[in-house]
């Protein structure tokens, strides 16, 4: 299972609180991660990545293992901790005032 | 409960203001979706409870919400609220807004004109304006920045755009305002279904008559000193348009300065600013039983965007426009700088119609005689964005 930390406004249009956990065939990637996080919760298609071009929304970063991994290939395999558990992928909204 | 219902879309969250038909005591709900713009809600005038909201984020993008209970629980259309997903690919596509490409459909164009005047590839951004059909409550047209208008005939589970728009030969002219490109408003013809109005900012007003396979500019008359031909076909910023479902060929018109008015739907417009203090401002409305009675909030510009004087006033034309009344009384007439947008003022259909109108102070103020006086109904919630009314019955 992967751990995935949603930020606050995704977790209330999920319908969860506090950490997630999704299954992924074959391997951790950030696509296949989001992919199955999506396919969970169908209720998140478009607010992480753009709906026709998949994109990721240019104000969420992609962080695990003290990593900036957001402007990694979607294809790149998650840090080792990540892929066995122990530790989260985390899905950060930009800090902005207003 | 017989009464009102006032829908009211924040910078940051949903309201719903309900009264009974006294609407002299008020019961404030919300914030729904705190901390994200909603931009537009609005009920579906043959089912009340049918409600659509348009919620959008810098950060997570548009998401399209409905109730199906009058505002008491709400859920993403296709996904409902706390819901199982379902096993195989999920479909869930509320907030689906894909501009079509396809030549089947139309003459759809790929670019508008951009701020440096080189052409710019149609982005979807967010959904303004939410208007649920006369005759179904699953069908309901969105108007989207860039502009472009869409149409979802399953409650807003899967949205189509309605395509013949930006196939217009002008596309390529449309322009972004300051504000975006955005299409905010959208008439429905009363009885003919296949008559549509649309107002884009900043192209201008647009007509169907085929129920939205052709289109076609309708802005003469229209006089703007911000674009290089005062009297383009396109180009003008049109704040919005109001209409009378007894006249439904009879328009009036907020521009970007100048209150105008058409009488042969849209075909050919005249200014009606008369003795406004001011005749720029956003919104603009009808009285709900008198069609030649309409409202607008003047607003100083360029770029100030508050009252002149200091002194919020709404203007009242008993005569379809020329000549105005200002109405003050309960509305602060000193030191006031908030703005009223477009989306920002309704009526309702009570016998003594009601007149609405939120600011970007976060007053909701409310008349139940015509606009004599006015009194808050909310005071201090965040910045209003648009105001809808339901008269329950």
């Amino acid at each position: 299972m992967i751990r995935v930390i949603l930020p606050p406004h995704l977790r209330v249009l999920a319908h969860v609180s506090g950490e997630v956990a999704v299954d992924v065939q074959g391997q951790a990637t950030l696509r296949s991660v989001l992919d199955a996080l999506e396919a969970r919760y169908p209720m998140l298609r478009g607010t992480i990545r753009d709906h026709a071009t998949l994109k990721r929304r240019a104000f969420l970063r992609f962080f695990a293992c003290e990593q900036d991994l957001s402007n990694e290939p979607p294809e790149t395999q998650l840090p080792l901790p990540v892929t066995t558990g122990k530790e989260p992928l985390l899905i950060i909204g930009a800090v902005a005032g207003g | 409960m017989a009464g009102v219902r006032v829908l009211v879309g924040t910078r940051k969250g949903a309201f719903t203001l309900t009264s009974d038909t006294k609407r002299e005591r008020w019961d404030i709900k919300g914030p729904l979706f705190g901390g994200w713009e909603i931009y537009h809600l609005k009920g579906s005038p043959v089912d009340p409870n049918r409600i659509y909201a348009s919620q959008s984020s810098g950060w997570f993008g548009q998401i399209i919400q409905r109730s199906d209970d009058g505002g008491m629980s709400w859920h993403q259309p296709g996904m409902k609220n706390g819901e199982e997903a379902p096993t195989g690919r999920p479909k869930s596509e509320s907030n689906k807004f894909v501009y079509d490409t396809s030549p089947g459909t139309g003459k759809p164009l790929t670019t508008h004109q951009w701020y440096d005047g080189t052409q710019h590839p149609w982005e979807f951004k967010r959904v303004w304006h939410l208007e649920p059909s006369l005759t179904d409550p699953d069908t309901v047209y969105a108007g989207v920045e860039d502009a472009a208008l869409f149409r979802s005939t399953d409650g807003g589970e899967t949205w189509n755009e309605v395509a013949g728009l930006r196939g217009h030969s002008s596309g390529p002219r449309w322009a972004p305002g300051a504000g975006g490109m955005g299409l905010h408003t959208i008439l429905l013809h009363p009885t003919d279904p296949r008559r549509m109005y649309v107002a884009i900012s900043a192209a201008g007003a647009f007509r169907t008559d085929d129920g939205g396979t052709n289109w076609r500019p309708i802005n003469r008359g229209l006089h703007s000193l911000y674009i290089p031909d005062p009297d383009a076909e396109v180009g003008h910023c049109v704040h919005r348009i109001a209409m009378h479902k007894s006249r439904p060929d009879v328009l009036f018109m907020q521009k970007h300065w100048d209150v105008m008015r058409s009488d042969d739907a849209g075909e050919m417009w005249r200014e009606v600013s008369g003795n406004l203090p001011s005749d720029f401002g956003f919104p603009i409305d009808v009285h709900a039983h008198e069609p030649e009675t309409i409202y607008v909030v003047p607003i100083k510009s360029d770029s100030e965007h508050y009252p002149p004087d200091g002194k919020l006033r709404v203007y009242r034309s008993r005569k379809g426009g020329d000549e105005w009344e200002a109405l003050t009384e309960g509305l602060p007439q000193r030191d006031c700088y908030v703005d009223v947008l477009r989306e920002a003022m309704a009526v309702d259909c009570l016998d003594s119609c009601g007149i609405y109108f939120g600011t970007t102070g976060g007053q909701v103020y409310a008349s139940s005689d015509e606009g004599d006086s006015w009194k808050p109904i909310a005071r201090d919630l965040p910045a209003v964005v648009s105001v809808e009314v339901q008269t329950l019955t």
